[in-house]
């Protein structure tokens, strides 16, 4: 008989795809978005309370998925980090969903929107899989139901630019599948397992003898690349501007703040589970993921830089963070994955605060989206201006708030890693450079003093978001000054891998 | 002076950034004539920008595949009996399968038994994708207008006359055995080669083509939407909970009041006859919906 906190994970999962299951058969969409918001707290509140138990006892374990052992059945592997990324995963799904109520009532037609909660729960079904799954395959299956399902969100508000914007999502979602999948087939070929510690062993042997020494690296490299075409790695960013900053409020803090980071955290789990840090640096593929986060932190700042549009800068502002997280790990150390996952964190939480306030502000001006046509909203709804500054400091890198501490364990990471250092390090101080260039004057529009312009609509305040915005406003804060015991679970399980 | 950076400042924050009008440049001194001028055509530019596009995605490609070909002649030989596919996972597979699940047909024993979590990820792939499809494509404001209203109901006041004995009468004969033979590759999924995934594109294409000879309004009689969502989503959620029950008791090594009872009857394998039944309807309601979708954009 296990503990029954082992359960925990197994549990969650299934309740998120039944939730998504039944979710159609509700005849009204405010109460299925209801549902789905009770849905992502409990599994919240679960998966923490996993987390502080697996903390406590120091303890990482696997759950047999049916009647059969390890290799020959499915498997969920689950240690503290993963129950914390899976919480604040659940967290950030319920507070965007809350955040976005308004938003999704009038950009949804009704019939539609019980559709969109399922899609929304087959998201977080599909992020706490990739999360703890131990077998390879479970993986790829789930992969698919998060692209199926993003790209449905994207296309729930049911515009001719959404659709074109979907139907680019998915062809570059799906080729970054088909890489993967090419990839797996040729693993089974020359390791003859899809469970990841079997896999392993097999893979270090292979290394060690030399044997099928190309396809291995090909097999780590098709990886890589497919997980970064569907991350939005820098050559393959295009499909995201427009998908993310055209959908409705809510699902543009999902899709930015979670749906990405699923993928990443499924990379770092293939890097450590499966390749094992070493080889992946042997392999040369940890080099390859450097240019390229190196470049997309900075190409996607500069895109961001020429952007007018509000929700279409912070789309691009994504294209750069989600760089950083390469940049991590490409510096193939375990403080550069520690400063990567933190930074999944950090940005997980800081995206949808500033999507969900840009959404509320844009809400008071007629659903004007462009800066120019924002200017002075703050003073109509000081919480979300006051929200939106506390994430746009966060991501230029001031002290006190997440995005400083993460960019400090970047540059703390890069020391003492041969001509790396210098690389980082400028990158990091042209990109903080840049992001100041683009938040700094939104901050400035959106605070400028209204000269004598009408008041927009003056909408009732909402106290969803306003539930939402308070409480990702002091996730920010608190990852930001607090963030000492989150780096401990992440070192540890970091080094139990 | 320093005033004008300064609203130049605010108009740039603005986004309100007049078109700049810079003072004409002095002309430089002509060296050379250049020998072509950038055209300033944008369909030239598209033309040439697409020809760019189309030999830098052919060089790209062709490396891809080079690469990927180079790969594949350093892979193990297929079917090699040294492979390192044939190996403990495998043999367990064949050799104890049919004890282990009860299941003759050892495909259906290991997608619905040894690896189920993975098989239903994929039914609920089917399910979202048409999910999607219902989504993107069910009939309402935004994508139909009154004309495709009118030309819809013309069709439908067209539909009893145009329809073709010859295909009708043949249907007539042809639908119940493809229905008849659909359910029985379903039910016998776990004795014989076929399934869910079979037995239902067969319960699938039939329900199309009895559709496509009597006319969508035929086939809607006894198979409306809410008939396609509670018949959908219970199997789903039939599926489910089966797998979650065994899930539990498996991994909680609890007795599981499920027995595998004697391989080759019909009721036999445990929960392998009902996985495979819901994994039917799942794939025969996810292709007729396509196709009513696609065809009608209603039920």
């Amino acid at each position: 008989m296990l503990p029954f906190y082992h359960n925990i994970p197994f549990f969650c999962i299934f309740l998120c795809m039944i939730g998504g299951i039944i979710m159609p058969l509700h005849k009204n969409g405010r109460h299925a978005l209801r549902m789905t918001e009770v849905i992502c707290f409990v599994v919240c509140a679960l998966f923490a309370a996993l987390c502080l138990f697996l903390t406590h006892l120091g303890e990482c374990f696997s759950y047999q998925m049916g009647h059969f052992p390890a290799p020959w059945g499915n498997e969920l592997f689950v240690g503290p980090m993963d129950a914390m990324l899976c919480a604040l995963f659940a967290l950030v799904l319920g507070l965007s969903l809350l955040g976005g109520t308004n938003g999704m009532q009038s950009d949804i037609l009704p019939q539609k929107q019980t559709f969109y909660c399922t899609m929304m729960c087959m998201t977080l079904a599909s992020l706490l899989a990739l999360t703890t799954t131990n077998d390879l395959f479970t993986g790829y299956v789930f992969m698919e139901i998060s692209t199926l399902a993003a790209c449905a969100i994207v296309m729930a508000r049911d515009t001719g630019p959404m659709i074109a914007a979907t139907i680019r999502y998915l062809i570059l979602s799906l080729l970054g599948s088909g890489l993967f999948l090419i990839a797996l087939a040729m693993l089974y070929c020359i390791t003859g397992h899809l469970l990841m510690p079997q896999l392993l062993q097999h893979v270090l042997r292979l290394h060690e003898s030399g044997v099928y020494h190309v396809p291995l690296t090909v097999i780590c490299g098709l990886m890589a690349l497919g997980l970064g075409i569907k991350s939005s790695m820098f050559p393959f960013y295009a499909w995201l501007p427009p998908a993310h900053g055209g959908a409705t409020t809510g699902a543009s803090a999902v899709l930015s703040g979670l749906v990405l980071k699923g993928y990443l955290v499924f990379l770092i789990r293939i890097f450590y589970r499966v390749f094992s840090l070493p080889v992946v640096h042997s392999l040369h593929v940890t080099d390859v993921l450097l240019v390229f986060g190196i470049a997309g932190m900075l190409a996607g700042s500069v895109m961001a830089l020429r952007e007018g549009h509000s929700k279409r800068m912070l789309a691009y502002s994504s294209v750069a963070q989600i760089g950083y997280i390469f940049m991590g790990l490409g510096l193939g150390t375990d403080a550069g994955v520690m400063a990567a996952v933190f930074q999944i964190l950090a940005h997980a939480v800081t995206k949808p605060l500033l999507f969900l306030c840009v959404g509320r502000l844009s809400e008071l001006r007629h659903h004007e989206k462009r800066f120019d046509r924002l200017r002075g909203a703050a003073h109509e709804d000081k919480l979300a201006g006051i929200g939106f500054t506390v994430g746009a400091l966060s991501m230029v890198g001031i002290p006190l708030l997440t995005g400083f501490t993460a960019k400090l364990f970047f540059a703390d990471a890069s020391m003492g890693g041969r001509g790396r250092m210098w690389a980082v390090l400028l990158a990091l101080a042209l990109s903080s450079v840049l992001n100041a260039c683009y938040y700094i004057p939104a901050l400035l529009a959106l605070w400028a003093k209204p000269e004598g312009r009408k008041p927009g609509a003056s909408l009732p305040s909402s106290r969803g978001f306003t539930a939402a915005a308070a409480v990702l406003t002091a996730c920010v804060v608190l990852l930001g000054t607090a963030s000492i015991p989150l780096v401990r679970i992440i070192q540890w399980e970091l080094s139990m891998l | 002076m320093k005033k004008l950076h300064w609203d130049s400042f605010a108009d740039w924050v603005n986004g309100t950034t007049p078109e700049p009008e810079c003072p004409p440049l002095p002309e430089l001194p002509k060296k050379r004539k250049p020998r072509r001028t950038r055209p300033q055509d944008p369909a030239h530019r598209i033309r040439i920008f697409s020809r760019l596009y189309r030999v830098i995605a052919l060089a790209v490609c062709l490396c891809v595949v080079s690469v990927l070909l180079y790969t594949l002649f350093q892979l193990p030989l297929f079917g090699a009996p040294d492979n390192p596919a044939v190996n403990e996972v495998s043999r367990r597979y064949v050799e104890q399968g049919l004890s282990e699940t009860g299941a003759v047909n050892m495909v259906t024993g290991m997608i619905l038994d040894y690896r189920a979590f993975d098989t239903f990820g994929e039914s609920s792939v089917l399910f979202l994708a048409v999910a999607c499809v219902m989504m993107l494509l069910l009939r309402d404001q935004n994508n139909t207008t009154p004309a495709d209203i009118r030309q819809l109901q013309r069709e439908r006041a067209a539909e009893p006359s145009c329809c073709d004995p010859i295909l009708q009468k043949v249907v007539a004969v042809v639908f119940p055995c493809i229905l008849l033979f659909g359910i029985y590759v379903v039910l016998n999924g776990h004795l014989s080669p076929g399934g869910g995934f079979a037995g239902g594109a067969m319960m699938g294409a039939g329900l199309i083509l009895y559709s496509a000879a009597y006319g969508m309004d035929a086939a809607s009689r006894f198979f409306s939407q809410k008939h396609f969502r509670i018949l959908t989503t219970s199997a789903l959620l039939c599926y489910a909970l089966s797998k979650a029950y065994s899930f539990f008791t498996g991994a909680n090594d609890l007795p599981s009041c499920i027995s595998l009872g004697c391989p080759g009857a019909i009721f036999s394998s445990g929960l392998i006859l009902v996985l495979n039944i819901c994994v039917g309807l799942i794939v025969a309601c996810t292709m007729y919906g396509f196709y009513i979708l696609f065809t009608k954009g209603e039920f």
